[in-house]
């Protein structure tokens, strides 16, 4: 990124990204459904099951193919815990930006390894999963993730309330954070801003409540708001986000049934052939809404993938948040947009 | 008043200051003297009786233990476990494979004659260095012949070494990981605890019934 | 030899070892030296080499224990180990960095001037040892006992501001000075509310010598001068530019500051400077507000004024590995008008005190500190209200009343399927 100051002030700033580009929208034209998911993984490699359920998402849309019920319940719990992992990583670095040596970077890592260990459990992997597969998800759960995870929703919570212990009433966190790179909502939603930044200044948009996926309509979780829309609105919004997660989780603990995890392979066969047609299908992705357009010409691949990534569209307005603001702030401000490169260049 | 939201901070570090250290330290873990102790099974007072050399190490704080990562059964390391007993050179895995990495060549065997030839493997060369792991070729494996191991620490120094070849996947241990194979985990199969010896063991042998067949291929033409 | 000189003892026993017999020895029953009589300004010379390199050598030796002694407690804070793998419980890690740091390549960049690059680091790290030499470590064992000690120290310590300066200059990087007068503007605010909160101490004590500090010190004087503690711990915070002032080492300025152009063991004296000014500040707290090396009677003095530094130490390392970083424009104002007021206060009600009890006994001291705190803490409220630091509110807004909703309808079931396309 390429930065012009005058003396402390920030005057102009000019992003240059794609070292981070794979070509994933190329080579998925060449590579099988099934196949694509793994593509999908390395996209926002901090949350790549989020990744996974929206392609997934797009292609059983596509196709016209009906999840398996169990297998949808553990689609959301992986997605919710991978939602806590990413805001993890999220605050994490943004209070190490802030200058707090890494002692609470180490607490959030330290609470995402434990996360990372559930996926080992569940798939084998713990960051690139490829856990789903059109029609749910590739493997049940062992049995003793089930009570791995009631013990570390447990101690998710108790990070949680550390980390705000640590934070909320801090003044130097106030004096650094609050006031710093506001916008407005009306600007917000004009860039097509979505995720964490809309709502931290007052947007009621979450696609978990006004377009449900999956069985977000039977669950029950909160809206989180914070009308200040400044560095610190941004930070405290993924902090009550997780806690949402958290209960989720929780529900779909209790309302999951014993069954199959992904439909025969009589009804969806390995190599799919979707209806000649083209289909955008969205979900809310921990850094805002994640879509995938496929356009399908009835083979076993793609003609077409696009991914309308989440963070490429964040950064949009890092010019309107950066101008103006002074040097010491730079790199707090980038931090609170939570951007990751995987997805912006895919 | 000013720095009356900074004592909650201090509390917290403090705390984490107190609780044990979360560090897994690998490949080998410093212990003191009831570390070693333990880990020798004797009690402290016996350590040091039969073993002063080492006690005195041990309390000079350079003693080491060696540790064993916790891993779960299904973890995807990077070696692959092949039963060649159970393998038809059908190149399902070859064709599944997103990065294309697997080499199969085969030739006709001129055995099994009776039931039809059956394919002599000639080459199947796995490419560790370029593969990523995704267990897509596993999900293929129509007879269960190839499962993920579950080591990690495979490297090498020269990276035309990285490509595992036929007759390391047939000489190496069988420590297949439960990753896509159900079967170990309802049977009880723990990979770093035995090795599989017996090829039967790595697959699910369900023959679809007479009726099932007869009602698919017959009645729903 | 002057009567300071009689009264250390750890200098009158080496100076008697290589003497001998003479006068100033008497007491002692030392029946024959290592020097033929008559030489005895030999004897003081060498004697005063022989203190002075004992302490230097400890300085060293205890800045080699805190650096490690400090990443352990960063580990620990952290909830990890620190380093633990070279030599028992990882001791020897300083010296594999020192090791380290001599093999590499040393660079001076082209366009330096050599003679100022050169003297930097050396004009950052003597200073900081010589500080030492006026702090008593324990009975009778200091160097030497100015009787203008405090004044010493802060002279001395003062000095680092020009090395800073010195550095960036002579490495002709525009971004390094540039950074280097950040850091200066940070050092020089910060030295008067810290050489103005030991006026207290002084006006308690009745001399500036830090010998007769400690003997002043009937109860520690971080009970009788809360707001004087209070000050002074913030502003040596500052002034080694650990955080929340660390904007030196700051995130932005991570490739670039003063130190950037300095290479191998120059960077290396830098580096322990840093440690030693750390050793150094924690000693004279100790000795100002802790009661140095005073303490009861079994245990001796020097391992009360180990204690006590450790202590010291370890409180720096907590606040260092808990609070963030605040910005430049914030840290200069908490020194302008912040602390600058405080010490003033500070000051104003410590001389009424003095005034009304001029030579306080104990019970004075303890009625001095029953009237310092309520002013202290009273002081401190009424200043923060003048900083105007927004005080610890509920940040939760009602999210009952949610502006925009942006539609209250759900999407339609089948938004974004489109069949038969042409392509």
């Amino acid at each position: 990124m390429r930065v012009m100051f005058d003396g402390e002030e920030i005057v102009d700033v000019e992003p240059v990204f794609g070292y981070l580009h794979r070509g994933t929208e190329k080579l998925a034209e060449e590579r099988t459904y099934s196949q694509i998911i793994t593509l999908t993984d390395r996209m926002d490699y901090v949350s790549s099951m989020l990744n996974n359920q929206s392609y997934v998402l797009a292609v059983e849309k596509l196709a016209g193919i009906e999840a398996s019920p169990r297998g949808v319940w553990l689609r959301m719990i992986a997605s919710e815990l991978q939602r806590i992992a990413s805001h993890l990583v999220a605050t994490g670095f943004l209070l190490q930006d802030l200058g707090a040596l890494g002692t609470p970077l180490i607490y959030c890592m330290r609470e995402r390894e434990r996360i990372l260990d559930l996926f080992e459990m569940l798939c084998g992997a713990r960051i690139t999963n490829s856990y789903m597969r059109p029609g749910g998800v590739f493997m049940d759960a062992p049995d003793e993730f089930w009570p791995a995870l009631d013990r570390e929703l447990d101690d998710i919570v108790n990070t949680i309330d550390e980390l705000e212990a640590y934070l909320s009433g801090n003044e130097i966190i106030f004096s650094r954070t609050k006031g710093t790179a506001v916008l407005s909502p009306e600007l917000l939603i004009n860039a097509s801003i979505t995720g964490p930044m809309l709502r931290a200044s007052g947007v009621d948009w979450d696609l978990r409540h006004r377009d449900p996926y999956d069985y977000y309509d039977k669950v029950d979780f909160k809206r989180i708001l914070h009308t200040a829309s400044d560095n610190y609105a941004r930070y405290w919004v993924r902090v009550q986000e997780m806690r949402e997660s958290v209960k989720i989780v929780r529900q779909c603990m209790e309302q999951i049934e014993p069954g199959p995890v992904r439909p025969s392979f009589d009804d969806v066969p390995r190599l799919i052939r979707p209806p000649v047609g083209d289909v955008y299908s969205a979900i809310e992705g921990s850094k805002g809404e994640l879509g995938f357009y496929l356009v399908s010409d009835g083979s076993i691949a793609p003609y077409r993938m696009h991914a309308r990534a989440s963070s490429l569209i964040n950064l949009t307005l890092l010019r309107e948040m950066l101008i103006g603001e002074q040097f010491g702030d730079l790199f707090v401000i980038f931090g609170s947009v939570d951007l990751n490169m995987g997805e912006v260049d895919r | 008043m000013i720095g009356m939201g900074l004592p909650r901070g201090f509390v917290v570090t403090l705390k984490n200051f107190l609780r044990p250290h979360s560090t897994e330290q690998y490949p080998d873990r410093h212990v003191g003297l009831f570390g070693a102790a333990k880990e020798a099974g004797m009690n402290p007072v016996q350590f040091l009786v039969k073993r002063p050399g080492d006690s005195l190490k041990a309390i000079a704080g350079l003693a080491t233990v060696p540790v064993k990562v916790k891993q779960s059964a299904r973890f995807r390391g990077n070696e692959f476990t092949y039963f060649e007993e159970r393998c038809t050179a059908c190149a399902s895995c070859a064709k599944y494979c997103p990065l294309g990495i697997i080499e199969i060549v085969s030739v006709p065997g001129k055995i099994d004659a009776q039931e039809g030839e059956s394919y002599k493997l000639e080459v199947f060369d796995i490419d560790i260095g370029r593969c990523m792991f995704c267990g897509l070729c596993v999900e293929a494996c129509p007879y269960d012949a190839l499962h993920m191991g579950t080591s990690f620490e495979r490297s090498k120094y020269v990276r035309d070494d990285l490509v595992i070849t036929k007759d390391e996947l047939w000489d190496a241990e069988k420590r297949p990981s439960a990753f896509y194979r159900p079967q170990f985990e309802e049977n009880g199969f723990d990979p770093f605890a035995e090795e599989m010896e017996d090829f039967h063991d790595a697959g699910r042998h369900e023959r679809k019934t007479y009726d099932e067949m007869k009602k698919k291929w017959v009645d729903e033409r | 030899m002057s009567a300071a000189f009689l009264d250390n003892s750890l200098w009158r026993n080496i100076y008697c070892v290589i003497a001998g017999e003479s006068t100033e020895c008497a007491a002692r029953d030392y029946s024959s030296g290592l020097l033929p009589g008559g030489m005895e300004w030999l004897a003081f010379l060498l004697s005063a080499l022989v203190v002075a390199a004992i302490f230097a050598n400890a300085i060293l030796g205890g800045v080699i224990v805190l650096i490690w002694g400090e990443r352990r407690l960063f580990g620990r804070f952290q909830n990890r180990t620190g380093p633990n793998r070279w030599g028992p419980w990882g001791t020897l890690t300083s010296v594999a960095d020192a090791i380290k740091t001599m093999f590499k390549e040393d660079l001076v960049p082209a366009e330096a001037d050599r003679i100022l690059f050169n003297l930097a680091p050396v004009m950052i790290a003597a200073p900081a040892l010589i500080v030492f030499s006026v702090i008593p470590v324990g009975v009778g064992t200091y160097v030497a006992d100015l009787n203008v000690g405090v004044l010493f120290i802060m002279a001395v310590t003062s000095l680092t501001t020009l090395s800073v300066l010195t550095a960036a200059w002579s490495s002709a990087n525009r971004i390094a000075i540039l950074s280097a007068l950040r850091s200066v503007a940070l050092l020089v605010s910060y030295e008067i509310p810290m050489a103005l909160a030991l006026v207290g101490v002084i006006m308690l004590a009745g001399s500036m010598s830090l010998g007769s500090i400690i003997e002043a010190q009937a109860i520690p004087f971080i009970l009788v001068q809360p707001l004087g503690f209070f000050v002074f711990f913030l502003a040596a915070m500052a002034e080694m530019a650990r955080a929340p002032f660390d904007l030196t080492e700051a995130e932005s300025e991570l490739a670039a500051g003063y130190l950037n152009d300095y290479a191998s063991m120059k960077f290396g004296l830098f580096f322990l400077a840093e440690f030693i000014a750390e050793l150094s500040t924690s000693a004279i707290i100790t000795t100002l507000f802790l009661s140095g090396w005073k303490g009861w009677d079994p245990i001796p003095s020097h391992l009360w004024f180990a204690v006590k530094l450790i202590l010291v130490l370890f409180v720096i390392i907590w606040f260092r590995m808990t609070l963030p970083r605040l910005r430049v424009d914030q840290v200069l104002k908490f020194a302008w008008k912040g602390l600058f007021e405080l010490t003033m206060i500070n000051i104003i009600v410590t001389a009424v005190l003095i005034a009304i009890w001029p030579e306080p006994s104990t019970t004075e001291l303890w009625i001095m500190a029953a009237i310092n705190w309520p002013v202290a803490i009273i002081s401190i409220w009424a200043v923060s209200k003048l900083l105007g630091t927004s005080s610890y509110e509920n940040p939760t807004p009602s999210a009952s009343a949610p502006i925009y909703p942006v539609g209250t309808e759900t999407l339609p079931a089948n938004a974004g399927v489109h069949g038969g396309g042409d392509k």
